[in-house]
């Protein structure tokens, strides 16, 4: 696992070295922040607290996580870099991990960027700190398991666009069966029990409880395993 | 050092590399001809590790791509066509990136490599340039300088004068020959006169087998007074 070190650095770095990286961040927290103040209503809603923050991000992280991750493996595989990567004495592991880590540290930087909004909701009142860590640990998790997927998705063909669509296409489908709207509808004709275990696979079921400041292990071990297999399909993928 | 044995490689329908097998020992600079298709790419992306072999088997140094190609991986330099290389880096950037990848963990040692390397490929004057803004001829030397950075004692390069001009040519040529005292060099070419420069044996492949294994020498001696582009061709017409 030492040939991890390198590559994340290679990685990470190398958003810095490009101005793409910038203009992500940049519009991640325009969107992010934005709906916080103008579709969640952050200072009318008079709480202290950043619910309006997070309610938005499984809807928003659909479109922007596939943006960051698209390019992955993508890009590699259409510079022909990947013939160099999988040349180098490193295994496939090794270099799936090296990059998604890269990738999910870059979102997690992302998301912890909101930080004045927590200053701000600490100048003005008094939040609970116990909801806010949990919801930032369960907002980088989710940001994790999106990551996963679209980094397996773009390991799958060399066209970023079709990299993108599908993307989020899956993690549409993956947030949309645990949306108390979809839920609704389905409880209508399935029992009650089918719906909790189809929901049960959604990213914003196991999301919720974190803003609420509950950490689950249920939760952590939905994320992590989603993550954890949508990365070990990824090493098959570019084995084959 | 380098056994390769019976590889096949299919591509749907067709057969690529069909039953290669060859030796190379150290002091060997064997030159890899044949027409454009004919499996040269394949079988050295075989060898190296990037592509899994449908049957047979290539050693490098008594091990087995397939069992340990980490390991396979550490004792080659490979220079894959095109030359591929992370566009954002600088030259010492991503000198030191492979240096690290390659097991110089201390930055004294990566130093060390990397200006070794960038002397002997005279990429002094552009170390400090993003390899995206470089020359075909200067990316190309990036690769080779990649390859040899540190000091395999195998070496396999696709057309590793491809694009350079008649100097640059020269220069690559001698620094092959320098090295491969003390190496394995297999290295692939369109250039006949590249194999009367620098190569000690020659092996030419058609439509993914092997139709000549020789000295330049005795390939000349197939019909003497000929040129060599006639003996290839004679050799390989059958291609379409």
């Amino acid at each position: 696992m030492r040939q991890i070190n390198p590559i994340f650095k290679r990685e990470f770095l190398g958003y810095f070295r490009s101005p793409v990286a910038y203009v992500f961040l940049v519009v991640f927290l325009v969107a992010t922040i934005g709906c916080a103040f103008f579709l969640g209503q952050f200072f009318r809603a008079n709480t202290a607290s950043l619910e309006s923050y997070f309610g938005y991000l499984p809807w928003l992280f659909l479109f922007l996580i596939p943006a960051a991750g698209m390019r992955l493996w993508s890009e590699e595989k259409r510079t022909g870099t990947v013939e160099l990567l999988f040349t180098l004495p490193v295994t496939t592991l090794e270099a799936v991990l090296g990059k998604f880590l890269a990738a999910w540290a870059f979102l997690a930087i992302a998301i912890v960027f909101s930080f004045p909004m927590v200053i701000t909701a600490a100048y003005l009142g008094n939040p609970d700190w116990g909801i806010l860590i949990a919801s930032y640990l369960g907002a980088i998790l989710m940001a994790g398991s999106y990551l996963g997927v679209c980094s397996l998705i773009s390991a799958l063909t060399k066209n970023q666009i079709i990299s993108f669509v599908i993307s989020v296409l899956i993690c549409f489908v993956l947030a949309l069966l645990g949306a108390s709207v979809f839920t609704n509808f389905l409880t209508g004709f399935l029992p009650v029990w089918l719906v909790d275990v189809i929901s049960n696979f959604s990213f914003i079921t196991h999301f919720d409880a974190f803003t609420k400041g509950i950490v689950d292990p249920k939760d952590l071990v939905f994320f992590l395993s989603l993550t954890g297999f949508a990365l070990f399909l990824n090493v098959v993928a570019l084995e084959r | 050092m380098i056994e390769v044995s019976g590889l096949v490689k299919t591509y749907g329908q067709k057969r690529a590399v069909d039953g290669v097998s060859f030796r190379v020992n150290r002091g060997d600079i064997l030159g890899f001809l044949g027409p454009n298709g004919a499996g040269k790419s394949t079988t050295m992306k075989m060898i190296t590790g990037f592509l899994r072999p449908d049957a047979g088997t290539a050693t490098v140094g008594g091990i087995d791509v397939a069992t340990d190609p980490v390991a396979v991986k550490s004792k080659l330099g490979y220079l894959p066509e095109s030359a591929p290389a992370y566009p954002e880096m600088t030259v010492d950037e991503f000198l030191g990136f492979i240096a690290e990848v390659r097991g110089f963990r201390t930055a004294a040692a990566r130093s060390a490599v990397v200006e070794r390397a960038i002397k002997l490929t005279h990429l002094v004057s552009v170390r400090r340039q993003t390899i995206e803004t470089l020359s075909k001829g200067y990316k190309q030397r990036v690769g080779f300088a990649q390859a040899l950075l540190h000091d395999p004692p195998v070496l396999v390069l696709d057309e590793p004068t491809d694009g350079l001009d008649p100097n640059q040519k020269n220069e690559v040529r001698a620094l092959i020959k320098n090295m491969a005292v003390e190496k394995a060099v297999i290295l692939s070419t369109h250039i006949l006169e590249e194999v009367d420069a620098i190569c000690t044996r020659v092996i030419i492949i058609s439509r993914g087998k092997i139709v000549a294994d020789e000295t330049p020498a005795q390939l000349r001696a197939r019909q003497p007074g000929a040129r060599l582009d006639e003996i290839f061709r004679s050799l390989t017409s059958s291609d379409a």
